[in-house]
């Protein structure tokens, strides 16, 4: 079960633990990151060869690398952060924009309840100060899609403050050999998103569309407390698991909800901090820890070289594996930060400071948000672990699916199977399936239900674990129909007299002598041949430990 | 004749909404040479008088300004009218929704004559500096004034001499000084408003900052502006703040408390009252003719039992130089959605994005407006920001706890001329450029900006060469109401005479026969 091992570690990446030994050391050699060759489908696990935990050679100078990120969350809210237009992903382009949004002159920014609680919410999760005044400032640079010619952000004073975020990666050759890291979140600031610009080369223009612009962002600031592409993509994904379980953000990177840069440098251990570059807009899990991992690589390679790192903004071309430096058509940007004045400072309570007879619609009680928090992954994994006694990774692999922890919740309370049951049906079987044709859990034509009642089969032996598998198959491809019904319409019952059973098996042992030669002869695996062969005169409907029962008692008779 | 007087008069059928609107719309057309309009919306406030006749005859009027014509600045967006601030840059913009200050007012059933001529973006201190031309001061063509030139008659080319109105509000002041509307709608960001109510004998009221929504007023300092009210009496001020004040979902520096229209008191005594005199106001460059009738208003004030103290506001000599700060820094911000994509001029190149900014921007914005952006972005750079603009915010909480201060020791009210001087001609005011001048004459005005204070412009009297000289009540923060109450009791001592504009009433002088007819029905 190797392969849907891996795909339940981590689906589809290999990033739901790290595995570190990647650590800190890096050694010299060319930027293998680079080997990839951009198939998509190819498997990931090959290409990250330079951070494996080979020793350095002796005499060998080792690198540090520190690798702090940025990462922007769309926060999942009914309207914009300033304005009452809708928030929506691929609606048509300009029909989500309201005048402020446009930048109407004479439009005033109008703060979004929802979006600060999502704000506080998140700071609270990832433990940090909440500041109870904050300020919005203004950050200018003139680009198509911001209409306004300036972004309002929290640059100097923003929400949230000093938290830190805890992930835990496997170290060794074991996924269930994991520590828990932890990295310093230094800030987390309210700002909005911008439009976006999409060029036309065919007609040499370029369109606006204005849905996204406004919608509010939540930016996370993660010190470069990570060393290497997996423990950043490793903390991004606990950030992911966290934003989704607060609902303050979908973070769903592939639609842009989740989007990440990172700041990257290396130096050697003793030694001051090297110059960083900072890597933009890694948009999936993936590719940020290979374009994390091929910079650190590049820029260890540049000063053995006798070269030195510029402190430039790059991309990563995830076609071709390697950071490239982006063109920075102004060169400095300065952004002439100011106040913005037409918001006042935004203040925030707790249940001593609360002003008597407050309106509760006017101000924001942070205690009452922490009352409400839900529970968290790290303590969701905990409960799992305690609760069914499954290991440590699997209670991961639970996590890391959107829906598959209900549906795993829903199938244990109606089944009585046990819970590793459960646990390995969930995850080998049931979701290599999903992978296999690329479904979420929600659209899943087996219902938790039917889970429960095949396990309950399996449970009381009514059907063999092979045709369990069956049955299963069978529930993915009919809808509607019960595993009680498949079973019985497949005959796929075991086989529960004795006597057939004794039956078979002696005009199987009569019919393949030589196989009983064979085994008389000392060959072991001969049973296992007869076994198959009564198996198969089942049509698969005995308990192969029943069959080989009655074989060695018919046998040494 | 005040507002709530041509209500009743509406109410009692002397004049109906659509006689009274055609009269001002005639008014407006004799008056067109004055350039107090930019665009009147004729067909727009006939349709609304029409409603408000039914209304009127139905016998349920929305209140005191149904039926009533009004203007508006330029610089308020205007659903469906044409908005263009006097600049090139928003030459054909039709706004797709309405100021709440406009909306307020339209509800109230207010006809809406027109948008009224400014400074480009209302930079400026003359209203001289728009694209559309400079606005003339209806005193120019005074009987008062035309007298005391001939008295004089050193010029023989009057047309020549016409007096600037001040600004940046100069078509509000004068669209009100020339009877074509009741009330106006102005900006007040320096003194925008009240230094062109000076000028043209008109009262301007700058209300506390975050009692009137800014929501569609095109900003000039978002930290300062404020809608300014341009009336021909007290009462019709207070009317319109009546209206417009109170909190705005839409903008979230407006109070929350609920504010409700409210009428003016007439005050009999003044003794209980303490006016402040502040002793930096008395510069050098003040004209010894508004000199004499400040001081003239301060002892009308004690001999009538008030007591009247000098003093002082320190910092009051940094004002000018930490307005220009701030001021430039927020129009250098608020500028920048200007760049010819979303609405808006732009200009014909395509070579790149950049090029198209920056040609939109230079045809788009005059030298003035560009100046200020130069050095606002200046002011905002990394290495600056520190040395100018935190500087500026310091001496600007400096300026206003002067304020503060003065308040709490017990002053009820600041008295301090509005302007320097009388309108000068406009041969004479171009003289100097816009930087030099706004300084100048925004020295009294824009300390109270700064502050978020409540100010207001009375009219006292003529100057020698008959042009009216206004002076400033300031009064505390959020007590626009017992300001105008002092406002009130200083306009109906001092009785500043009536605008007499014969030669360009003779057509229509049925206005003031109505409003005779008014009085005497209240009789």
């Amino acid at each position: 079960m190797a392969a849907p091992m891996l795909r339940w570690c981590c689906p589809g990446r290999r990033f739901a633990f790290a595995r570190v030994g990647c650590g800190s050391c890096h050694r010299r050699g060319p930027p293998t990151g680079s080997t990839s060759n951009g198939k998509r489908g190819q498997s990931t696990v090959a290409q990250q060869p330079h951070i494996t935990a080979q020793k350095p050679r002796k005499g060998e100078r080792e690198w540090a690398a520190v690798v702090g990120l940025e990462i922007h969350a769309q926060i999942a809210s009914n309207s914009k952060l300033f304005s009452g237009s809708q928030v929506h992903f691929a609606a048509p382009p300009n029909s989500l924009v309201s005048f402020f949004d446009a930048s109407l002159p004479g439009t005033l920014p109008v703060l979004n309840r929802r979006c600060v609680e999502a704000a506080v919410m998140t700071g609270l999760a990832l433990d940090c100060h909440i500041n109870r005044k904050s300020l919005f400032d203004r950050k200018h640079y003139f680009y198509a899609d911001l209409p306004a010619g300036y972004q309002i952000t929290q640059q100097r004073l923003p929400i949230a403050v000093n938290g830190s975020l805890a992930y835990s990666v496997s170290v060794g050759r074991k996924p269930s050999q994991m520590v828990t890291r932890t990295v310093r979140v230094k800030q987390i600031q309210l700002e909005q998103d911008s439009g976006k610009s999409l060029h036309d080369d065919l007609r040499s223009q370029t369109l606006i569309d204005l849905n996204r612009a406004g919608i509010g962002l939540l930016e996370v600031v993660l010190e470069p407390d990570m060393s290497c592409g997996e423990e950043a993509a490793t903390a991004v994904r606990e950030l992911q698991l966290i934003l989704q379980a607060l609902g303050t953000s979908q973070a769903n990177m592939a639609e842009g909800q989740l989007r990440v840069d990172a700041n990257i440098s290396v130096h050697r251990p003793g030694e001051p901090l090297g110059v960083r570059t900072e890597v933009k807009n890694l948009n999936s899990a993936r590719f940020l820890a290979r374009a994390i991992d091929y910079e650190i690589q590049r820029q260890i390679n540049e000063l053995e070289n006798g070269g030195e790192i510029l402190n430039e903004t790059r991309s990563f071309d995830y076609k071709l594996g390697c950071t490239v430096p982006m063109r920075d058509k102004e060169g400095k940007q300065d952004y002439r930060f100011m106040p913005e004045p037409n918001l006042p400072p935004l203040l925030l309570y707790d249940s001593g400071s609360l002003p008597p007879g407050a309106d509760p619609q006017q101000v924001i009680d942070i205690d009452r948000l922490r009352e409400r928090l839900p529970e968290l992954p790290r303590v969701t994994r905990e409960r799992l672990v305690r609760q069914y006694g499954m290991l440590p990774e699997h209670s991961c692999a639970l996590l890391n699916e959107v829906g598959l922890l209900e549906f795993f919740q829903s199938v244990i309370k109606e089944t009585r199977a046990e819970p590793k049951k459960v646990t390995s049906w969930v995850l080998n079987t049931f979701l290599g399936f999903l992978k296999q044709q690329n479904l979420a859990v929600s659209e899943s034509p087996v219902t938790p239900s039917a889970l429960a009642e095949l396990l309950d089969l399996l449970d009381r032996k009514a059907i063999s674990s092979s045709a369990a598998k069956q049955v299963f198959e069978e529930l993915w491809r009919n809808e509607g129909k019960t595993p009680a019904q498949i079973v019985a319409e497949k005959k796929l019952e075991l086989l529960q007299d004795l006597e057939a059973l004794e039956q078979l098996c002696r005009s199987t042992l009569e019919a393949h002598p030589h196989v009983v030669m064979d085994l008389k002869r000392g060959n072991p695996r001969a049973i296992n041949k007869l076994i198959g062969l009564v198996r198969k005169a089942t049509l698969g409907r005995a308990d192969p430990t029943a069959i080989k029962e009655v074989l060695e008692r018919q046998l040494s008779s | 004749m005040q507002v709530t007087m041509v209500s009743v008069a509406l109410k009692q059928g002397q004049v109906t909404p659509t006689e009274l609107c055609q009269r001002c719309l005639s008014l407006i057309k004799k008056t067109k040479f004055l350039n107090a309009y930019i665009t009147v919306s004729e067909e727009v406030a006939l349709k609304q008088a029409e409603e408000a006749e039914k209304r009127y005859k139905k016998g349920h009027s929305l209140g005191d300004l149904d039926g009533i014509p009004i203007a508006v600045k330029d610089n308020f967006s205007t659903s469906g009218i044409e908005t263009t601030c006097a600049s090139n840059m928003l030459k054909g913009y039709v706004p797709p929704y309405n100021a709440t200050v406009v909306q307020k007012l339209l509800d109230q059933g207010a006809l809406l004559m027109g948008k009224t001529n400014l400074d480009e973006f209302a930079m400026g201190s003359g209203s001289t500096d728009g694209i559309f031309g400079p606005v003339k001061n209806p005193w120019s063509y005074s009987k008062q004034y035309r007298e005391k030139r001939k008295q004089n008659s050193h010029s023989e080319n009057e047309d020549s001499n016409w007096l600037i109105t001040g600004g940046s509000s100069g078509g509000s002041a004068a669209a009100v000084s020339a009877f074509t509307c009741f009330a106006a709608l102005g900006s007040d960001t320096g003194g925008s408003t009240r230094n062109p109510a000076a000028h043209c004998g008109v009262v301007g009221l700058k209300p506390s900052y975050g009692l009137v929504s800014r929501h569609g007023l095109i900003p000039l300092v978002n930290s300062m502006d404020v809608p300014g009210i341009l009336t021909r009496c007290v009462d019709d001020a207070a009317t319109v703040l009546g209206i417009l004040a109170g909190h705005d979902p839409k903008d979230s520096t407006t109070i929350q408390d609920p504010v409700k229209p409210f009428t003016l008191p007439s005050l009999t005594d003044v003794s209980k009252l303490c006016i402040g005199i502040p002793k930096e106001y008395l510069t050098p460059e003040l004209s010894s003719e508004v000199h004499s009738l400040w001081s003239k208003a301060a002892n009308l004030f004690e001999s009538e039992g008030a007591k009247v103290i000098e003093v002082s506001l320190p910092h009051t000599s940094y004002s000018i130089v930490c307005y220009h700060v701030l001021c430039t820094s927020e129009v250098a911000s608020n500028m920048a959605r200007f760049d010819g994509l979303e609405y808006g001029h732009r200009c014909d190149s395509s070579v790149s994005t950049e090029a198209m900014y920056a040609a939109t921007r230079r045809e788009g914005f005059n030298d003035v407006v560009r100046g200020r952006i130069l050095s606002g972005n200046f002011f905002l750079l990394k290495e600056n920001y520190e040395n100018y603009f935190v500087k500026a915010q310091k001496v600007r909480r400096l300026i206003a706890n002067d304020f503060v201060n003065v308040f709490n020791s017990g002053v009820d009210v600041l008295l301090t001329p509005t302007t320097l001087s009388e309108a000068v001609p406009y041969t004479e005011f171009i003289k100097e450029d816009n930087r030099t001048r706004s300084a100048q004459d925004d020295i009294f005005t824009q300390a109270v900006n700064m502050a978020g204070l409540p100010a207001v412009s009375v009219p006292m009297a003529l100057s020698t060469q008959g042009l009216p000289i206004g002076l400033q009540f300031i009064g505390r923060a959020f007590c626009d109401q017992q300001l105008l109450t002092v406002a009130k009791w200083f306009e109906k001592q001092v009785q500043f005479p009536v605008i007499q504009l014969q030669e360009l009433m003779d057509d229509c002088s049925s206005v003031f026969e109505n409003e005779k007819l008014a009085s005497v029905s209240l009789k």
